[in-house]
């Protein structure tokens, strides 16, 4: 396609009829996308060893299926999901899972977290994939034909996540769209972060399958409307959704899928600046945009859904953007998940001695690898490699000069100034009252500041602090309402055991009177036989007390008994367990 | 290990001295447009409030033992100096500016914690400190607006008598201070309305006072400034929301106030162009450390502005109101910035979503 062709297709998505909103500030920023986005994608090849994380979602990691030493196919289920919100994992290649152990994962400061390690054989033999569709089948009989939970169970099986960024697990969402009655679905394609162009190869070169894979999402939210959000430098991937869309003819009872290209505009493709650009509808602060009646999907969440409906293959691979100044061929390329980064930086070739970052995801919101020997996940859609002076460097922070600049840029009409000045000093009951938590960290306010503060880097202190803050005083208001019920506890036996005594003294002192009557009242002959009776009545009481005693005491042993002969697993159940607690 | 950085990793190369050395360029048409007005005298304050505010802030910066060299480099302080320069009198004697300056750059700035620490404008707190304790210099020592290029009758120093005079106390020859200034255009309205002397018409008729658009010699400076700011708002240097609600005030309430009484009003472009409307509304009012932030309340924190200047001129005891305005507005742009909070996004949903 040549430029001119480009411009006139640029010219019909800015003049396309839709009523569009607006979101407040947000930044133009230099895109970036042409290094990486000329060419077909690329496969990478499969590594020796596949470094596969447990948790590469939102939620509770998977719970592994395999043993070590166990041989796997390739798709084959390697960790099961671990509860509602949870994925599970495959294996990305055929081989002999050599290890389950931690290993450094993707992550700022080279954090490790328990993997599954696949050495890989040469076959790279499949496992048996079961697809619900094939590719003949034609769009609006066949997935007609599908119930939801089919297609809903097979988005769960085949482990797929949002790919957006956020990894939430896709087929929990779907699950709560279907009970909360969500009319529009919207189909995010924005791509707004400069350097990424995953999305827009992918919507370039298999369009059919994002629109299939749509069309299955569709299904299932039973959506009234369907609206695919693009921004408006991608005319290309623009051009072939549309077309895309009209060789898959919908009935017209169904609703249509419209393509609606917004401005480029960072962060136009953040989940709630785009549905206020798409619907001029907010989504409630702390709330879900199911919340007033939307679901929002990424572009390579929908390809990943055709790949599990119509080819029955779980989610093993993703399309990584590799781009930036020290990359002599910047493309996109579609990697196994567990491949170590430095053997795709390997494939693609990069100048080794010219790098100075490497950043996973996006220059706004991505962050810094110290080291390239982890493996690509499900979240890697970026890898970004610098060379001096690429990216900036920024010096020393100044002092904030209120100038504002951050609160104008700020997509949700935050007030960083505010924000900032309590997270520096540690008010954190001001930085919430200032809504901090609806900070969604795009970056906007730090890249306008003129005194270099790293804005976001407060926030994500301020409110992780408060998270912490809000934890401990869960955790003390438990421990205190322990405490409490113990003191209530051992009031409580106290008093019965005062109440006890009372009684026991009245009886007493009944029987004394009593007896003091008899007494009285019988001759002065029969006084020794009276007091004979009286000290076998107290004996009575010592012996009773005594038995007593041993019965509790014989409780309680048996009770010990009961933890004293765990088996360590049993132990190690307990264990957990208690340490769940404490970690809720 | 590669270089770790916390994101965004895009920076588009802003800091605060490009910032105050942009708006420091943007004050030159002002400046040469004063000087050409008032005289040299207006350029010897510049230099020596610069000088002295450099000193000032490295000595300070010394003794509260911080980077000297990195905070004299944000150009704040060269800022404040040359808009303390350019408001006082073109023949201001040395001291005056060495007291300005003390007051603006250690007490105003540097003693209440530095760069944006500052509650006051320190140009401004300097300003009105000297108003108050010097009132005589401050007022007298104003050169009549003479056109440095069309000499009259000798009536204007020379760049060295203007120094000789400033910095020494020592006049040309056969010249006398009341023979070099004039009381200010609004100073003269002022004086003329509030004892009855004059009306408006009376005062134009002397010709001493209206130009073509404001006071004589002032509306060159102020439509100078005014083009400076307009370069401001288009760069993007400041917002909007304080110069135009602050000129906007002023304006409507001199039309207000002056459809009721022509008389004793002067016009709304008198207001606009005399004083130190434009650069108080542009370059000083802007100043970012002291004014309110929220878009709501810079609007405000310019509209009372605007108000309080139009007040003191017509009613106060000063003929013009730039600092004690200012300085007023300063103590509540706290206030403002807290009861004009944004609705933020998904906040306070039900009125906003049913539309």
């Amino acid at each position: 396609m040549n430029a001119k062709q480009n411009n006139t297709i640029a010219q019909t998505m800015k003049e396309a009829m839709y009523k569009l909103w607006s979101f407040p500030g947000g930044i133009t920023l230099a895109g970036n996308k042409s290094q990486s986005n000329k060419e077909t994608i690329s496969t990478a090849k499969t590594p020796k060893q596949l470094i596969i994380p447990l948790s590469q979602h939102i939620g509770q990691p998977a719970e592994a299926v395999v043993k070590v030493g166990d041989k796997v196919l390739k798709g084959q289920l390697l960790a099961q999901a671990n509860g509602a919100i949870s994925a599970p994992i495959h294996a990305s290649g055929s081989g002999i899972v050599s290890a389950i152990e931690e290993h450094a994962v993707p992550h700022p400061s080279g954090l490790v977290a328990l993997c599954i390690i696949i050495d890989t054989d040469d076959y790279q033999q499949w496992f048996d994939c079961q697809p619900l569709l094939s590719d003949a089948d034609t769009a609006e009989h066949s997935i007609h034909n599908l119930t939801h939970e089919q297609i809903t169970t097979q988005i769960a099986q085949a482990g797929i996540v949002g790919l957006g960024g956020a990894l939430f697990p896709s087929a929990a969402k779907l699950h709560t769209a279907e009970q909360k009655q969500t009319d529009t679905l919207i189909i995010n394609a924005a791509e707004c972060e400069p350097y990424i162009t995953c999305d827009d190869v992918l919507m370039r070169r298999r369009p059919e399958e994002v629109i299939l894979g749509i069309l299955l999402i569709k299904k299932v939210v039973g959506a009234k409307k369907c609206l695919i959000g693009i921004e408006d430098n991608k005319p290309e991937a623009y051009q072939a959704l549309l077309a895309a869309i009209s060789g898959y003819k919908l009935p017209h009872t169904e609703p249509q899928i419209e393509i609606i290209p917004v401005p480029a505009r960072y962060p136009a493709g953040g989940e709630k600046q785009l549905i206020q650009v798409l619907t001029g509808k907010q989504v409630p602060s702390r709330g879900l945009p199911m919340d007033i009646g939307i679901i929002c999907h990424n572009v390579t969440t929908a390809a990943a859904v055709y790949q599990a409906v119509y080819r029955g293959e779980p989610l093993i691979s993703r399309i990584v953007t590799v781009t930036g100044g020290a990359v002599k061929h910047p493309q996109n390329i579609e990697v196994l998940i567990g491949t170590p980064i430095r053997e795709v930086l390997d494939q693609v070739g990069v100048a080794y001695n010219k790098i100075e970052k490497v950043i996973m995801g996006g220059p706004m919101m991505g962050f810094s690898l110290p080291s390239i020997d982890v493996p690509v996940t499900k979240a890697s859609n970026c890898l970004l490699i610098s060379e001096q002076g690429e990216l900036a460097t920024p010096p020393p922070a100044m002092p904030c000069i209120r100038c504002a600049r951050c609160s104008d840029s700020c997509p949700m009409s935050l007030l960083p100034q505010q924000m900032y000045w309590y997270a520096k000093a540690r008010d954190l009951e001001k930085a919430n009252a200032y809504n901090v938590f609806d900070c969604i960290e795009c970056g906007c306010c730090s890249y306008a500041c003129p005194s270099n503060i790293p804005l976001v880097q407060y926030f994500r202190y301020a409110k992780n602090e408060i998270n912490n803050e809000q934890k401990e005083r869960n955790k003390a208001n438990i421990a205190r309402e322990r405490h409490e019920f113990r003191l209530e506890r051992l009031e409580k036996a106290k008093q019965a055991k005062a109440e006890a005594a009372r009684l026991r003294k009245e009886k007493l002192a009944k029987k004394k009177a009593l007896d003091a009557k008899k007494a009285q009242q019988e001759s002065d002959a029969t006084a020794s036989d009276t007091d004979k009776k009286d000290t076998n009545d107290s004996a009575d009481l010592i012996q009773e007390a005594i038995a007593r005693a041993k019965v509790k005491k014989a409780q309680q042993q048996a009770q010990k008994k009961n933890t004293d002969n765990l088996t360590a697993d049993q132990q190690r159940q307990i264990d957990e367990a208690n340490e769940r607690r404490s970690i809720e | 290990m590669f270089l770790a950085q916390s994101s965004p990793f895009l920076k588009p190369g802003l800091s605060v001295a490009k910032m105050m050395r942009a708006v420091i360029l943007l004050m030159i048409p002002g400046i040469v447009t004063a000087i050409y007005v008032f005289g040299y005298g207006i350029l010897v304050n510049i230099i020596l409030s610069i000088i002295f505010a450099l000193s000032f802030e490295t000595s300070i910066l010394y003794l509260r033992n911080r980077p000297i060299k990195t905070y004299l480099s944000d150009s704040s302080a060269l800022l404040t100096a040359i808009i303390i320069g350019v408001a006082l009198p073109p023949l201001a004697p040395w001291w005056l500016t060495f007291i300005g300056v003390l007051f603006a750059i250690v007490i105003a700035k540097q003693l209440y914690g530095g760069l944006g620490y500052n509650t006051f404008n320190p140009a401004m707190v300097a300003y009105a400190i000297l108003l108050i304790s010097f009132p005589a210099q401050m007022t007298t020592y104003w050169q009549t607006p003479t056109m440095l290029l069309s000499q009259v009758d000798g009536a204007t120093l020379s760049l060295l008598e203007s120094i000789n005079f400033q910095l020494f106390g020592q006049l040309p020859a056969n010249v006398s201070i009341d023979s070099l200034t004039s009381a200010s255009p609004l100073g003269i309205v002022r004086t003329a309305i509030s004892s009855g002397a004059a009306t408006i018409a009376e005062i134009d008729a002397q010709g001493n006072a209206f130009g073509m658009l404001g006071g004589i010699g002032t509306e060159w400076v102020n439509m100078a400034f005014l083009v400076g700011g307009l370069v401001m708002l288009r760069k993007g240097l400041i917002s909007w929301h304080i110069p135009v609600s602050l000129l906007a005030t002023l304006g409507f309430l001199s039309l207000l106030f002056g459809s009721f009484e022509l008389d004793s009003n002067p016009s709304p472009l008198f207001h606009l162009f005399s004083g130190a409307t434009m650069l108080g509304a542009f370059f000083i009012a802007t100043d970012p450390v002291t004014a309110s932030t929220t878009p709501k309340g810079r609007i405000f924190y310019g509209a009372g502005i605007g108000a309080l200047i139009y007040i003191i001129r017509t009613w106060g005891g000063y003929p013009d109101a730039i600092a004690f305005s200012v300085l007023i507005m300063n103590m509540c742009a706290p206030l403002l910035d807290y009861y004009t909070q944004p609705r933020v996004y998904g906040h306070g949903l039900d009125d906003h979503q049913e539309q």
